[in-house]
């Protein structure tokens, strides 16, 4: 039952405007930053870039940037690594305990962020390790891990096992085959869950807020002056990490393009 | 084969089994232990006296409790009507579109929440993008929807959006167009086709995604504290100021354990029920 034309185009314009609502805010924001002006109101009547430079020469604002890319950083790795050999216990083995381990590690993602958060502090008080941006990375890691394994899963369900079982038969073992087999059938869904890793990361407050200790992440200090006062800042280093969030999405995107043109290439080659 | 897979499954399971029962399991032990301590000790050690239990009901917290809950029915209800038209478009209808609706919404979720709260409260308020403009074109004013209840809601409905709609859309991309189409070929109106066919089929998606937004709007914090500005006090702040401000860690505790039961529970429901490797499309 094909929708009518009219659902068509009533729908189309919906979603759009969902699309608009979604951005909105980060349009009010975008012009708070770029607003002269210390005590904001709109319409901005004079538009200056100084908040940018005084950004960019604080060194606060220095070390919040390298917080946030370390912990991001550290939990893209190991969260990709841990998704890899996840999903596939997931999705691709039949063992015993498969759904057991499936509902397990949806729980964090069910979670409330801000308890999980509290919950890992007061662990990490018990066992004497002060916290951290190191602690940090756990904290992350038990909510992002999850994820990126779930988004490798999905990949995982999508290829044939008959390629790994052809590979047994033929005398390889379990190392070249995850090696030879796997790794490469995995790789786009591996690639786009290091991307979710790192964007949530970079992104996320909620878990951040109680398990840095004395580092803070650039979300938790923009949630910090956001509750306790206007900084003309906030608009700026707002925008700022949104940029970074993009700069690094539109690498992905060329990266996963231009191996995509490899790839052809090589084909026609062929 | 079949004890190869059974080898590698555990053995490939052990990495992340082994973050979650450190960091998730063994956190949340240590939570219920704290939630019957006394109150005011930092230390496991003290003789269980449940008393932060007692608080909860003496001080008015369950108030908090039931605004937070209250709250995040009001935005699950309102994201499943505004969801529905969408899901039903990105599964149904919008062929290539579904992938630029995808990729934007997606996008959305790497800004930080705060930033994007925080975006609405210079949208909204006086003198913000919306009245501001409104003023200076018009000479209109209204006074600012921030710092209500509402405004809460709403604020809910904006960030949890992702987390409807994406199950949603997998749950009715189920629902067969052989189904639907012969339904209408038999008579049945729009209403009836909905009510019995894409409702019911759809329903795995429906109770994924309204237990996600329900679970993660009844322990939000940023929406209350920023959009609300204290109008009233969510259960996720009153568990914060009890660990910082209050230095309470038995009664943080046990206000913690009584959302962490309910939501798991919730959780637990709504997971056992669900095929995920149907949901997800594993092949045999």
């Amino acid at each position: 039952m094909p929708a009518s034309r009219s659902t068509r185009i009533v729908l189309f314009v919906y979603g759009l405007l969902i699309i608009a609502l979604l951005y909105l805010p980060l349009v009010s924001v975008g012009f708070a930053s770029v607003s002269r002006a210390r005590y904001l109101s709109f319409p901005i009547r004079k538009y200056s870039t100084k908040w940018y430079t005084s950004a960019l020469e604080s060194s606060t604002v220095t070390d919040l940037f390298w917080t946030s890319l370390t912990v991001a950083a550290i939990v893209t790795v190991v969260s990709v690594v841990i998704a890899f050999f996840g999903a596939l216990a997931f999705a691709r083995y039949n063992w015993r305990y498969r759904t057991t381990f499936q509902k397990l590690i949806l729980l964090p993602i069910f979670f409330p962020q801000t308890v999980l958060g509290l919950a890992l502090l007061m662990w990490f008080n018990s066992l004497g390790i002060i916290p951290t941006w190191k602690t940090a990375v756990v904290a992350h890691l038990v909510w992002i891990a999850p994820i990126a394994t779930l988004i490798v899963a999905i990949r995982a369900y999508s290829f044939d096992p008959a390629l790994e079982e052809a590979a047994r038969d033929m005398g390889a073992n379990t190392g070249t085959i995850l090696r030879l087999i796997t790794l490469p059938l995995l790789l786009p869904g591996l690639v786009s869950a290091g991307l979710f890793a790192f964007l949530l990361s970079w992104g996320n407050f909620p878990l951040s807020l109680f398990t840095t200790g004395a580092d803070s992440t650039l979300p938790e200090w923009l949630y910090a002056k956001m509750v306790s006062g206007y900084s003309p800042l906030v608009p700026t280093l707002g925008i700022m990490s949104v940029a970074g969030s993009f700069v690094i999405i539109m690498v992905a995107l060329a990266v996963a393009w231009l191996m995509r043109a490899n790839r052809e290439s090589k084909a026609v080659q062929n | 084969m079949e004890r190869t897979d059974r080898k590698l499954g555990l053995l490939s399971a052990l990495p992340l089994t082994a973050v979650l029962l450190l960091a998730f399991v063994a956190p949340m032990v240590v939570v219920a232990i704290f939630s019957v301590m006394p109150q005011k000790v930092f230390s496991l050690t003290h003789t269980p006296d449940f008393s932060a239990y007692a608080v909860f009901f003496d001080q008015g917290y369950y108030r908090s409790l039931l605004w937070s809950l209250g709250m995040a029915l009001a935005s699950t209800a309102i994201l499943l009507v505004i969801c529905w038209p969408l899901a039903y478009g990105m599964a149904k209808v919008f062929g290539r579109f579904t992938l630029v609706l995808t990729i934007a919404v997606v996008m959305s979720l790497f800004v930080s929440e705060n930033i994007r709260l925080f975006g609405w409260v210079l949208t909204l308020m006086k003198g913000g993008l919306i009245e501001g403009h409104l003023r200076a074109w018009t000479g209109i004013s209204f006074d600012s929807p921030l710092y209500g209840v509402p405004v809460i809601v709403f604020g809910l409905v904006y960030v949890y959006l992702p987390f409807m709609l994406f199950p949603l859309a997998q749950g009715i991309a189920m629902v067969p167009d052989d189904t639907r189409q012969a339904a209408a070929d038999l008579g049945a109106t729009r209403w009836q086709i909905l009510t019995k066919i894409d409702i019911p089929l759809a329903a795995p998606g429906i109770v994924v995604g309204s237990l996600l937004s329900f679970v993660l709007a009844a322990g939000a914090l940023a929406e209350s504290k920023i959009l609300g500005g204290q109008a009233v006090i969510a259960i996720a702040d009153d568990i914060e100021t009890a660990f910082t401000f209050g230095q309470n860690w038995p009664l943080g505790s046990a206000l913690s354990m009584i959302l962490i039961v309910i939501i798991g529970a919730l959780a637990l429901f709504g997971v056992s029920r669900v095929d995920l490797d149907a949901i997800m499309g594993r092949k045999r």
